[in-house]
């Protein structure tokens, strides 16, 4: 528990980076888990097959949106190709919780990656994989 | 002080899973979900698979008719707990779904027409919801819910107007969310006076509370052995026998049969029209040594005890200036549950600090969307008792929301 909660998850569940919309946006992705009710926004503007601006907004559970919080600092500059790349392992590894034997919060936390990718390949004319997250 | 009618250090002493050896046992304040199971139901389904282990009604073998003997046994004991006049209106069932997926199929598939309403609530789990869609699907049978008031109960001013054109009230007794104790015996008074059956959701309030279905004069009843400490994969669909001899089955195959050619079958009686194949027979033993348990007890007397756990239960939740928890005040019609909210706190986070108090609670919708989209909020946190919690569990509970605070607030 204390591992959950521990001040990084807070400190970004108080104070988000990078919450809002972009308007103008070049991807716009809203994902949610009906189990729980999250919910996440994710907004992209991408110059040159790279990840300019970010920026996020939903509610829900703290690791949700701690997740998408730290994830939107890791996006910029990301180039497009690299998003394929970016999976499971690497968020859990960003954010720092052992997740792996507790499939209700993994959801929790791989919500914001999930409009990432669903986002990012609508842009590129692809399609997430359904087990890409599993 | 609350003083049971039982000697709850005693009960506690019978739950194995209460007994492990742990710095921080558990708090389990998750017995709607799924109760514990004492040590006389676990020792009666290990005993089944020692000592008795036979397929039922076939043998001539003495293995065979003991585990025959003692599989009829289970269903008697579980006719007189809920007073059926007859010991052939206890179907085995897995579970309360099955059971009322049985009714839908076999009664509603045969009895709806285009146009016939099936009223049901707004505080139903899904399996009081969705069996009855798929039915509607099929017959052009239309769905309709009682709505509820603010404070969780049924709104029955206009019940006269909405049992208009109904043939099926399917309908819980104890919401799994609110707590809410549903009035069932007007209910069903208004039901038959429309000429409609009522079939009563009983997975909370058959474990709780003395439930007599000539008393309440209903037409069906669903409950599942695992919420009342008997084990998974046995429920119970009860009915009355007229009702029954009249449906059709609801799955084919062996046991449920007389006789049988390549083209066509004839039915056993009830109740094996209704259960085909190998029944799930020590989990159904193990049920009635469940039944036992709790009627040794007395189910007026841990109806009496959770009645004063629901009290405290309340009551220390109000200590939380930040909890706003839903259902009808504490009262009879009140359940030893609550289902709340914290400000500012998602019910996730909080079951996951609980957890880490050692406090088991569930977040979540609870199988009840359309209750949620009432009480508007996603998801909630609840807390449920049973007849082995003690003030304690609830001590904790509301421990575990002061360390919530601390890091939320």
């Amino acid at each position: 528990m204390s591992d959950m909660y521990r001040d990084l998850i807070l400190e970004h569940h108080r104070y988000p980076h990078n919450f809002g919309t972009l308007d103008p946006h070049d991807v716009s992705q809203e994902e949610h888990n009906p189990l729980c009710g999250d919910r996440i926004r994710l907004d992209l503007r991408i110059v040159d097959n790279k990840i300019a601006e970010v920026a996020f907004s939903g509610k829900g559970c703290a690791v949700s949106q701690a997740a998408a919080s730290m994830l939107t600092d890791e996006l910029i500059g990301m180039d497009l190709t690299q998003v394929r790349q970016y999976g499971k392992a690497e968020l859990l590894d960003l954010i720092g919780l052992p997740l792996d034997k507790n499939p209700v919060r993994l959801k929790c936390a791989l919500l914001s990656l999930k409009a990432l990718k669903v986002g990012v390949y609508r842009y590129l004319g692809q399609h997430i994989t359904t087990d890409e997250l599993d | 002080m609350i003083k049971a009618p039982f000697d709850v250090a005693t009960i506690r002493s019978q739950f194995p899973i209460l007994q492990l050896p742990s710095e921080r046992p558990v708090a389990f304040l998750d017995s709607a979900s799924s109760s514990q199971k004492p040590e006389a139901v676990i020792t009666a389904l290990a005993d089944y698979y020692r000592t008795t282990n036979a397929n039922v009604h076939r043998g001539v073998y003495q293995l065979s008719e003991q585990a025959t003997f003692e599989f009829e046994r289970a269903r008697g004991q579980v006719a007189l707990l809920i007073n059926a006049t007859h010991h052939r209106e206890v179907i085995f069932t897995r579970n309360t779904t099955e059971a009322i997926n049985l009714v839908a199929h076999a009664w509603g598939g045969s009895n709806l027409q285009a146009g016939d309403v099936i009223l049901l609530s707004q505080m139903e789990h899904h399996s009081n919801i969705v069996p009855w869609q798929l039915i509607a699907q099929r017959t052009g049978a239309v769905l309709r819910a009682i709505p509820i008031d603010p404070q969780g109960r049924l709104m029955l001013d206009d019940i006269d107007t909405l049992l208009q054109g109904v043939k099926m009230l399917a309908i819980t007794h104890q919401s799994n969310v609110l707590g809410t104790i549903n009035p069932i015996a007007e209910l069903t008074r208004k039901a038959h006076a429309v000429g409609a059956l009522i079939l009563v959701d009983g997975a909370q309030s058959v474990p709780h509370m003395p439930v007599d279905v000539q008393a309440l004069d209903i037409d069906f009843l669903a409950f599942s052995g695992h919420k009342m400490v008997g084990p998974t994969g046995v429920g119970v669909l009860w009915g009355r026998k007229s009702l029954l001899d009249a449906m059709p089955p609801f799955l084919g195959g062996g046991s449920m049969i007389k006789t049988v050619t390549i083209e066509s079958s004839t039915y056993a009686d009830v109740p094996a029209r209704f259960e085909a194949g190998t029944p799930m027979i020590g989990e159904a033993i193990a049920l009635g040594a469940a039944v036992t348990y709790l009627m040794d007890i007395g189910m007026a007397n841990i109806a009496a005890y959770e009645h004063q756990l629901s009290a405290y239960l309340i009551e220390r939740l109000d200590e939380v200036p930040e909890v706003t928890w839903y259902g009808p005040p504490v009262g009879a019609d009140r359940g030893a549950m609550a289902a709340f909210s914290m400000t500012g706190v998602h019910p996730h986070d909080i079951a996951q600090i609980l957890d880490g108090e050692g406090v088991a609670v569930r977040a979540g919708h609870h199988c009840t969307q359309p209750l949620h989209v009432a009480l508007d909020v996603p998801s909630s946190v609840r807390a449920s008792c049973y007849l082995y919690t003690n003030t304690h569990d609830i001590d904790r509970l509301v421990h575990g929301l002061s360390k919530v605070k601390q890091l939320f607030g």
